[in-house]
């Protein structure tokens, strides 16, 4: 009770209460959150269940019966008669789940070695946040397409698949440890230096009760900042990936992969079967977003680009 | 400050090492090179001999060491997919890329700016928040969602300008442009507006969130104090010292945007090497993938190296060797 | 007719809890060659004062009520256009930190040109003629060649001279010196009130100078307020205000003040009400947990030994060992502490004094040299074990009370940690039931123990501190600048629990300060520090009444005097 009065009391919460946006963005991404995760209750039709699909409801428009079937599909199918809408729901929970694995395997990655490079400091410091810089020399979407073809390479082809959404996963969260490994590491020399630290030394807390106990505790408020920025960039990234064709395989569509199928479509007139996904990318992303946008202010963590 | 200079270009040839190292091992794990070159009917004595041939059974120092001087020399080995040697494929499509990386870096760079400097100084009239929300829609807006949309808009739709491929061009020896058609011209602004959008609301943001830390130091305060007007306070010291840490930043950004080219090349099927090279991925065409790694980071460890010198030679705390 | 006059200012900051009356009601005159001081604790509301005279208050701050006049010319209600004649022009500001006032990419002479451009309509070339002028007139050698440098090749002083020339540079009549010595060191900050007094006679300037430092204020001022939460409770001539204050708490805050020219067993009790006791006089020690320790005799020795100790740092890399560039913290410096005693160590900023403190608790690794601590041979290679076990006994409380405590832990696990971690209790309730005490201890109470540290002032903090130190049961306590960063009143309730404290537990202390009349407080015997050389070794009273090397003699001849 008195953590929850604590939490309820505090300026982290007042400043979330006063921020409209952090109200609305919030619900909406819960929403999406939600609806993704349990799309097989939520969803109207299971797209990928090849007997519930009739191809005379292909292409039907939204809210309009279908000339053929009068079935009537709120946003729409496409051109194997699949329900647009239930098609958004799997997709999103693809992309939902590619953006938290990537981000959660960037994170533990930037975590271990920001504070290894932190706390060890000298020639670990250096070899680690040189390869840092080296990677940040270049572009996320570049590493994440090159380690993706070099995986794509080295798997058999008949596993190349099965295995996509893993190496999509992989990719992406290599190509954004970085991001926490900076973070985490100028936050924990910031902590380092700090009396408190010196005190804990004294008293006889050894490297790993210090970094455990005393550093990490204190850095993860712009982990956090970062983690949800990461977020929205890992769906984005994944959606990039899977819209060049080097992501989410067309057995597993994502948000990305709706849209490149879409793509085609747009320009012959069926523009539901592109506009819908890419909404909910767009709500997606810009939800997220503006929560991260919200936690770096409210927070105020001094991050550096 | 040589030092410092002389640790980057260190570092500089350390990071084209290690991406020499990375191509070298695209050639030498991914795929077998010699399934490449021979077809099924093959014997035991051809693949000897191709090995042989290759070097492949040479240590792998000296494999590698091989591989970085064919690299010097711009050999990087034959597209699978074109049977061309790969770096001839590829310098062929660089002044595409090249040309819609500079058009739109220098329209995201000056609008951001000018729209960061303008939203750190009115915090809070309606114009920036407005600029703010609409850059966070940007920022949430995949590259190739918005390319897609523009080709509706402005191609499909209106008609008025042409949903892909460079136009016309014109060519001076190797180089060919697109900058002096008008077909050329009207081609390139959608893919140049699409590529610089993100960069654009990176750069506004960065520079915003500088300039507002800038604006809380004490000597803008000190400023004010001694009766600077406003406008002096803003535009002489805040600007400047908002734009020396910008300057790295932006120098990474013309890196990115040449990266970042590969998706609007795509939605806009612009000949460039972006598209080449996610073409290559899907083909797992090895020799492209790696020249394109190398000619990138060749550009991006000369961009780099450029702003750092740059950054020395503007921020009078560094040029006397003070400070790291 | 007095050339500022505030009548009845009043400044409100709106905010989420309600709105924050930082200034009450003040009324205040300056007049032409006269220097009034400002003085006042933290959030006292006087460097809010400065601000709101030049309409410089940081956003919500307002202006709420009262007038501002300057030489019979209302100046609160101008517009902030017409603001710009007055700041610089007629109205000048100095502020605390030389290293940060100062634009860094440009150079001394485009800011005193573009200052001296903006006021007067004269050519850039008498611009700078009349820019090196100051330059010279407020002490800075060789003007015409060092206005061509850039902020961050001055000295900190030498920065404040140049920040003092700015503040000149188009001859105000008044200047509003906001805390000018507070990040100067003591022989520095004699010299720039020097200067400020001289500037203030030769150009008949008023001047106002805010500060916390009572020293300053008896050395410099002709009149003095004083300022408690906002409000201005006393106002006379600065002698008369020392000698026979006549408010209560103005009285408290003058005898909390450490006088400079005579050692004090006790300082008086002040009657502030946010001021906590400590429990001591009603704790029974005898038998607690906290003297059950081992005891083990130094055979006659002193406690702690120290010879020939060396600190290098490395200051910049580079390819070749030679290029690389060092500093040496420590000297080659040596002394003794006998157990009981308290040891102090005073110097200047950068002296080394505070490194000692790090490679003596084994921090820092020492370069060179050997320190003995009892019987054991702090420089030996041991065991970790081995070394912990004497590292218990030497414990620190630190300068920083906002980052000497980890704020995401609660105080009493702050205050349990070292017990937990040495294995100090037989039990969880022993470890609680010490805890407990120790925060009655130190005057916090055991409620305490369910907060964090946030929740807390800095003089509590300190509180926090001591008892975590206290944890391990240590003999020798090291105090660096424990004082510091806290105000007067607090500062002298710290220094009586740490005096109760040594007599209660027989603690030995070494305590740190660059603040003399607080080391002539606290020390038995002193070593003088400067750029990490020991230069000097003395019992208290015999430093302070006769020095022996001048750099001491020069310290002790600057310090502010403050004398009651």
């Amino acid at each position: 009770m008195d953590r929850i009065k604590r939490a309820l009391d505090s300026d982290l919460f007042y400043s979330y209460k006063s921020s409209p946006l952090a109200l609305v963005s919030s619900i909406v991404a819960a929403i999406l959150i939600f609806s993704a995760v349990f799309a097989p209750l939520v969803a109207p039709h299971n797209p990928f269940d090849p007997g519930s699909l009739n191809l005379m409801n292909g292409f039907s428009e939204p809210m309009v019966p279908n000339a053929f079937t009068g079935d009537t599909f709120m946003l729409g199918t496409d051109d194997q008669g699949r329900d647009v809408f239930s098609t958004i729901l799997y997709g999103m929970r693809i992309s939902l789940f590619v953006g938290f694995a990537a981000v959660v395997f960037a994170m533990t990655i930037g975590i271990v070695l920001g504070l290894t490079a932190a706390y060890a400091g000298g020639r670990i410091d250096s070899f680690i946040m040189r390869i840092a810089d080296v990677q940040l020399t270049f572009p996320s979407i570049l590493v994440a397409m090159l380690v993706f073809g070099i995986a794509k390479g080295i798997t058999p082809v008949h596993l190349r698949d099965q295995v996509a959404i893993w190496v999509l996963i992989i990719s992406i969260g290599l190509s954004d440890w970085v991001q926490f490994a900076r973070v985490v590491r100028g936050a924990a020399l910031v902590e380092k230096s700090k009396e408190y630290v010196e005190a804990a030394i004294l008293i006889g807390r050894g490297p790993a009760g210090i970094v455990f106990r005393h550093i990490l505790p204190n850095v993860l408020s712009p982990v956090l900042v970062i983690a949800t920025i990461s977020l929205a960039l890992a769906i984005i990234s994944e959606a990039t990936l899977s819209f060049l064709g080097v992501g989410a395989p067309p057995t597993s569509p994502s948000l990305g992969t709706l849209i490149r199928v879409g793509q085609g479509f747009l320009f012959s007139g069926e523009w539901w079967i592109l506009f819908f996904p890419a909404m909910t990318l767009l709500l997606l992303a810009l939800s997220v977003n503006l929560l991260g946008d919200w936690l770096r202010d409210a927070l105020n963590p001094k991050l550096d680009d | 400050m040589i030092y410092s200079i002389l640790k980057r270009a260190v570092q500089s040839v350390f990071v084209l090492l290690l991406v020499g190292l990375v191509a070298f091992s695209m050639f030498r794990f991914v795929g077998d090179p010699v399934d490449n070159l021979l077809g099924q009917e093959r014997t035991e004595a051809d693949i000897e001999r191709v090995r042989q041939e290759l070097g492949l059974n040479d240590p792998f120092v000296v494999q590698y060491w091989d591989f970085l001087s064919n690299a010097a020399r711009g050999d990087m080995g034959v597209s699978f997919r074109q049977g061309r040697p790969a770096m001839e494929v590829i310098l062929e499509r660089v002044p595409a890329t090249l040309e819609l990386a500079l058009v739109s870096a220098t329209f995201a760079m000056t609008l951001g700016i000018l729209l960061g400097i303008y939203t750190a100084i009115h915090r809070k009239s309606w114009i920036s928040n407005a600029i703010l929300a609409i850059s966070l829609i940007g920022v949430s807006l995949p590259t190739f969602l918005i390319g897609i949309f523009l080709i509706y808009i402005f191609a499909v739709e209106l008609g008025w300008l042409p949903s892909f491929g460079r136009g016309d061009v014109v060519d001076f020896g190797w180089w060919s442009t697109g900058l002096l058609t008008w077909t050329g011209l009207k081609s390139l602004i959608l893919p140049a507006f699409t590529l610089g959008l993100y960069q654009l609301t990176l750069i506004m943001r960065l520079v915003r969130s500088e300039m507002s830390e800038v604006l809380k130091q004490d000597y803008i305060r000190f400023a004010r104090a001694r009766g600077l007007s406003e406008r002096a306070i803003n535009f002489r010291h805040a600007v400047k010292n908002t734009l020396i840490p910008v300057v790295t930043v932006a120098g990474l950004q013309i890196g990115s945007i040449i990266a970042f080219a590969i998706i609007t090349e795509t939605v806009f099927q612009w000949p460039g090497i972006g598209l080449l090279f996610i073409n290559s991925i899907q083909f797992v065409d090895i020799p492209i993938m790696a020249s394109y790694l190398m000619l990138i980071s060749v550009m991006f460890v000369v961009i780099n190296f450029a702003v750092d010198l740059l950054y020395l030679a503007i921020d009078p705390r560094l040029r006397d060797g003070k400070g790291a | 007719m007095a050339l500022l006059e505030i009548k009845n200012m009043r400044v409100e900051f709106p905010g989420r809890h309600g709105t924050f009356t930082a200034v009450e009601d003040v009324s205040l005159d300056v007049n032409e060659g006269e220097i009034v001081g400002l003085v006042g604790e933290s959030g006292a509301g006087k460097s809010t004062i400065g601000n709101a005279i030049l309409k410089l208050l940081q956003a919500p701050g307002r202006l709420a009520a009262g007038e501002v006049w300057l030489k019979g010319e209302r100046i609160d209600q101008l517009s902030d256009h017409e603001m710009l004649n007055v700041r610089g022009k007629r109205i000048s500001m100095i502020f605390q930190d030389p290293m940060t006032s100062l634009n860094p990419i440009e150079t001394i002479e485009y800011q005193l040109v573009e200052t001296i451009l903006t006021h007067l309509d004269i050519s850039e070339a008498e611009a700078t003629r009349r820019a090196i002028d100051l330059l010279d007139q407020v002490g800075i050698p060789n003007p015409a060649e060092r206005i061509k440098q850039y902020p961050h090749q001055f000295s900190g002083g030498m920065r404040q001279r140049v920040v003092i020339a700015l503040a000149l540079s188009v001859e105000p009549e008044l200047i509003i010196a906001d805390e000018p010595t507070t990040a100067l060191d003591v022989t520095i900050q004699a010299q720039i009130l020097d200067l400020i007094k001289e500037l203030c006679r030769s150009r008949n300037l008023g001047v106002i100078l805010v500060t916390h430092d009572m020293g300053v204020i008896a050395e410099t001022a002709d009149r003095v307020a004083v300022m408690l939460r906002g409000k201005l409770i006393e106002l006379g001539p600065t002698q008369q205000v020392i000698n026979a204050p006549q408010e209560l708490y103005t009285q408290s805050l003058i005898a909390a003040v450490p006088p400079s020219n005579k050692k004090i067993d006790r300082f008086p009790k002040v009657a502030t009400e946010d001021s906590e006791g400590s429990a001591l006089q009603n704790f029974d020690l005898s038998g607690h947990w906290l003297v059950r320790g081992d005891t083990y005799s130094t055979g006659g020795k002193s406690l702690l030994e120290v010879k020939g100790l060396k600190k290098r740092f490395q200051v910049t890399n580079a390819i070749l060992a030679r290029n690389r560039t060092y500093i040496d913290a420590i000297n080659d410096i040596s002394f003794d502490v006998q157990a009981g005693e308290t040891f102090g160590l005073v110097g200047e900023s950068g002296s080394g004094k505070s490194t000692v403190a790090r490679v003596i608790t084994g921090i820092y690794p020492a370069t060179g040299g050997t320190m003995r601590f009892a019987e054991h041979d702090l420089t030996s290679a041991e065991s970790r074990a081995e070394k912990q076990k004497v590292r218990r006994d030497i414990q620190m409380i630190f300068q920083d009370p906002y980052s000497s405590l980890n704020g995401r832990m609660r105080i009493g696990s702050i205050v349990a940690e070292p017990i937990v971690v040495n294995k100090l209790a037989g039990s969880t309730e022993e470890r609680k039931e010490v805890v407990a005490d120790l925060l009655e201890l130190v005057g916090l109470g055991k409620d305490a123990a369910r907060k964090y540290p946030h929740e807390f002032s800095g003089g509590q903090r300190q509180r926090i501190s001591i008892a975590r130190a206290l944890a391990t049961r240590p003999r020798f306590l090291i105090c660096d600048e424990p004082t510091s960063a806290l105000d007067v009143s607090i500062q002298a309730q710290i220094l009586n629990l740490l005096k109760d404290l040594q007599d209660q537990l027989k603690l030995t202390l070494l305590f740190i300060s660059h603040d003399l009349p607080v080391i002539r407080q606290m020390c038995d015997r002193v070593g003088v520090m400067r750029h990490g050389d020991l230069v000097e070794v003395a019992e208290t009273e015999m430093l302070f009444e006769t020095p022996q090397h001048s750099y001491t003699q020069a310290l002790i001849g600057e310090m502010p005097k403050f004398a009651k």
